[in-house]
């Protein structure tokens, strides 16, 4: 494991839990690593495969999802299909030469800010024992003012 | 990606400091400078305070000056202040939707020990920013009305109060009540601390303003079923049992009770918590409200064996309101507002058997101890033992369920005070010589201090220490027949035992038993306890997560009467404010489907909870509803042709957030 890889992880919360987890963790000053950084979409079932895919693509060694508990989905369930594109992706990502262990989906309620905290640094190690993604052809760029 | 971006974009960059809550961390200069080299950054600056006057005039004046056009603020959570600097956008003549927010307080500078790797974080976050600025759109919020009608759940003190408050605005209330009764706790009190005024004598004129007031439908023995809509326009069910007495005819005369084939009350009192009797007619306590007799169907002769020569409904005649044919019915209502004052329980101390509760007739709960030295209680306000003695000594046990690592960590803030105010009562009543047992004093309130003086001076005495165990085994003469406390006197630093006869154990607050299938129903959230969880705990401590449902009360935590009486009026201003301004105005993060893109594969129409998306068969395309959409985001997921979008979350701004964090 290379100590000093810093591994660059793209997180996706949905706004009434995981996001406001990660609120909670700030507002109660816990510690944890800086890997993550925070996509807001309104629920988990916003989440596209082909976000993630686009995150692995533009150099993200891992990605995690943050949804609210089964049952407890704001819109009712888009966390159910959340759940299903995560497998469905798991089943993919191998195909395209990436481990499946670097997605993630987690349910964490608005009151976990401590779990938000623990998968975090969880997760961060984890991808740091897998290493950075090796990506071989430069990634195209959303069509920007250019 | 298709499209593009704004090839005109002007963006104004700016990072708070928050004091130093960010700029403590993080190099907040650093990420203003890295965020002026951003493509289409116009102007970036750093702040002490952007949420202040100066800092919002900051971006009006450029604005103005520099023609901006894209508004982009690092600072706390959107949650906190996107509102704020969507108006400052709006201010400066421009459409508050072309801004975004950035959180590099709560997602960085508070939860990061590194500030190189914070600042980094930081300016990664705000690339993002500025790259998804480009892809924001003029948008609209929606506008609906609010239906002026309120439902407020939960019918003690803090739903009466809410109720009230409304009504005297001249507001329909619905007032839901499970229990056929309204009251609440605080009806079972015999005196409120500090004050000790008589619990009825302040509560019972305001359940009876409740029943007569004009604007208030009240609801007992109902519980709510079903809640649809949205803020302004909920839709609610109710499911109203049968207390097998009609409410309409009935006139309170409670004859029927008398005339019921039971001489004696032989059941169990919940109201009394079995300390007392009642018959399978009942009314809970004499000054219930309605104070229309209930029919418990699973004491009532005629409802096991259909032989009972119904007494009730002989003496009740002509005014025919025994109806044994009761049914549930289902009502549905429309209301804009609701207000949740569901309340709390209180701790079970059978989960702490060490202190003999169940085992030991003379120990009791808190509760049980209302009701005795309450006037209208089962002994008369007689402090009468269950083996009938009058106790001589008694002790009090605080924190039964409360800071306690097996039970529940938290404090529940009335205990120390309302043990205070039985150690009053009881010594008054009695005589006995009363010990307090406490861990921490805990008087932080109006009159609370000088009333636990008040006590220390009536001679009760005081012993820093928790009961460890409470037995009946005498080690000497004067401990036979005694329940012996065993506690660590933590002042002296020497383990005492203390013969009492009576033992009160002062229990905690709970959340209520059902709490999590309540949570669901009106999609609320909860701290881990399981207390409703507030907006925010300082500026919005009554509001929710759901716009327009409001909290009054213990269900949001512990608290006595004062607090949750001024959080029901809190709750009820917040819930007329949005009624009197007439519409709400909703977040514009709706989903749309482009007609040309759509190619009709029916995928979307399948994922929508809300079946916001129909299929038109005749142009053969998806069509969204906008006024059905609550802006979840799930069918642009899934659309296979990028027809599906969403405003706000758009492909092309997720993508290009996704690609600025990493770049």
């Amino acid at each position: 494991m290379n100590k000093d890889f810093n591994p660059r992880i793209v997180g996706f919360f949905c706004n009434w839990c995981t996001y406001l987890a990660a609120d909670l963790a700030g507002t109660s000053r816990m510690k944890y690593a800086p890997n993550v950084r925070v996509v807001r979409t309104m629920c988990s079932g916003r989440v596209d495969p082909q976000m993630v895919l686009w995150a692995f693509r533009h150099g993200a060694d891992g990605v995690l999802i943050g949804g609210c508990h089964p049952g407890d989905c704001h819109y009712q369930e888009g966390n159910y299909k959340a759940l299903r594109r995560a497998k469905l992706l798991h089943k993919m990502l191998p195909q395209f030469g990436i481990q499946p262990e670097r997605l993630r989906l987690e349910w964490i309620s608005a009151s976990e800010g401590e779990r938000l905290r623990d998968v975090v640094n969880e997760f961060t190690e984890q991808i740091r024992r897998l290493g950075p993604l090796n990506r071989k052809e430069a990634a195209p760029s959303v069509a920007m003012a250019a | 990606m298709n499209g593009n971006g704004n090839h005109n974009a002007k963006i104004g960059v700016y990072v708070c400091h928050c004091g130093t809550n960010i700029a403590g961390k993080v190099d907040v200069k650093a990420v203003a400078e890295a965020a002026a080299k951003l493509p289409g950054v116009v102007i970036s600056r750093e702040y002490k305070y952007m949420c202040s006057d100066p800092g919002q005039e900051l971006i009006v004046k450029d604005v103005k000056e520099l023609g901006l056009n894209r508004v982009v603020v690092a600072s706390c959570s959107p949650h906190l202040h996107e509102l704020t600097f969507r108006k400052t956008t709006a201010n400066a003549g421009k459409n508050p939707y072309l801004f975004h927010m950035v959180n590099i307080r709560e997602h960085v500078s508070w939860v990061s020990d590194d500030p190189v790797s914070a600042t980094e974080k930081s300016q990664a976050l705000v690339k993002a920013a500025v790259s998804r600025a480009f892809w924001h759109q003029e948008l609209e919020p929606r506008r609906f009305p609010v239906n002026p009608a309120v439902l407020i759940v939960g019918g003690g003190i803090a739903g009466i109060h809410a109720a009230l408050t409304m009504a005297n605005a001249g507001k329909q209330v619905y007032l839901v009540e499970r229990k056929p009764t309204i009251g609440g706790h605080m009806a079972q009190f015999d005196k409120t601390f500090p004050t000790l005024d008589c619990a009825a004598c302040i509560l019972t004129p305001k359940m009876t303003a409740v029943r007569q007031h004009p604007n208030i439908h009240l609801m007992t023995y109902s519980e709510v079923s079903e809640v649809s809509g949205f803020v302004g326009n909920f839709k609610v069910k109710v499911k109203r049992y049968p207390r097998y007495i009609d409410e309409e005819k009935c006139v309170g005369c409670l004859e029927c009770i008398e005339a019921c084939v039971y001489k004696e009350g032989k059941y169990a009192n919940e109201f009394d918590l079995g300390l007392g009797k009642r018959k399978p007619i009942y009314l809970p306590f004499p000054q219930a409200v309605p104070p229309v007799p209930v029919i418990d169907p699973a004491t009532c002769i005629d409802f096991k064996s259909h032989k009972c020569p119904k007494g009730c409904m002989e003496v009740c005649g002509d005014r025919d309101a025994i109806d044994f044919s009761q049914r549930v019915k289902e009502l549905e209502l429309e209301v804009g507002t609701i207000i949740m004052a569901t309340g709390f329980k209180t701790f079970d101390p059978h989960r702490v058997p060490q202190y003999g509760y169940g085992k030991f007739a003379n120990v009791y709960t808190s509760l049980e101890v209302e009701r005795l030295v309450n006037a209208s209680g089962p002994t008369l306000g007689q402090v009468v033992m269950r083996d009938g003695r009058k106790p001589e000594s008694i002790g009090v046990l605080h924190c039964i369920g409360s800071r306690d690592e097996n039970t529940n960590k938290y404090c529940s803030r009335v205990c120390c005070m309302y043990s205070l105010k039985l150690a009053h009562l009881l010594k008054e009543k009695t005589g006995a010589h009363i010990y307090n047992f406490y861990i921490d004093m805990r008087t932080p309130g109006k009159g609370f201090e000088e009333f636990y003086k008040r006590v220390l001076d009536e001679g009760v005495s005081f012993i820093r220490g928790k009961v460890a165990e409470v037995s009946g085994w005498a080690q000497s003469p004067a401990e036979e027949g005694k329940l012996i406390l065993r506690v660590e006197d933590t002042l002296l630093g020497v383990v005492r035992r203390i013969p009492v006869d009576m033992v009160v154990l002062s229990t905690g607050l709970e959340p209520q038993a059902d709490v999590q299938e309540v949570r669901r129903l009106f999609n609320l959230g909860c701290s881990a306890e399981g207390w409703f969880l507030e907006r925010h705990p300082k500026l919005a401590p009554v509001d929710t997560f759901t716009d327009g449902i409001f909290l009054a009360g213990c269900n949001q935590g512990p608290k006595d009467i004062p607090d949750t009486v001024a959080q029901a009026g809190a709750a009820a201003a917040q819930s007329l404010a949005l009624i009197d301004k007439g519409f709400v105005e909703m977040e514009p993060n709706t989903a749309w489907i482009d007609e040309e893109l759509c190619s009709g594969c029916h995928v979307c129409v399948g994922m929508c909870p809300y079946t916001a998306i129909h299929f038109d068969s005749e142009k053969k395309i998806a069509v969204l509803n906008e006024a059905l959409c609550k802006g979840c985001g799930t069918c642009v997921a899934a659309c296979p042709s990028g027809a599906a979008q969403q405003n706000l979350f758009r492909d092309e701004q997720l993508f290009a957030e996704v690609e600025g964090v990493l770049v």
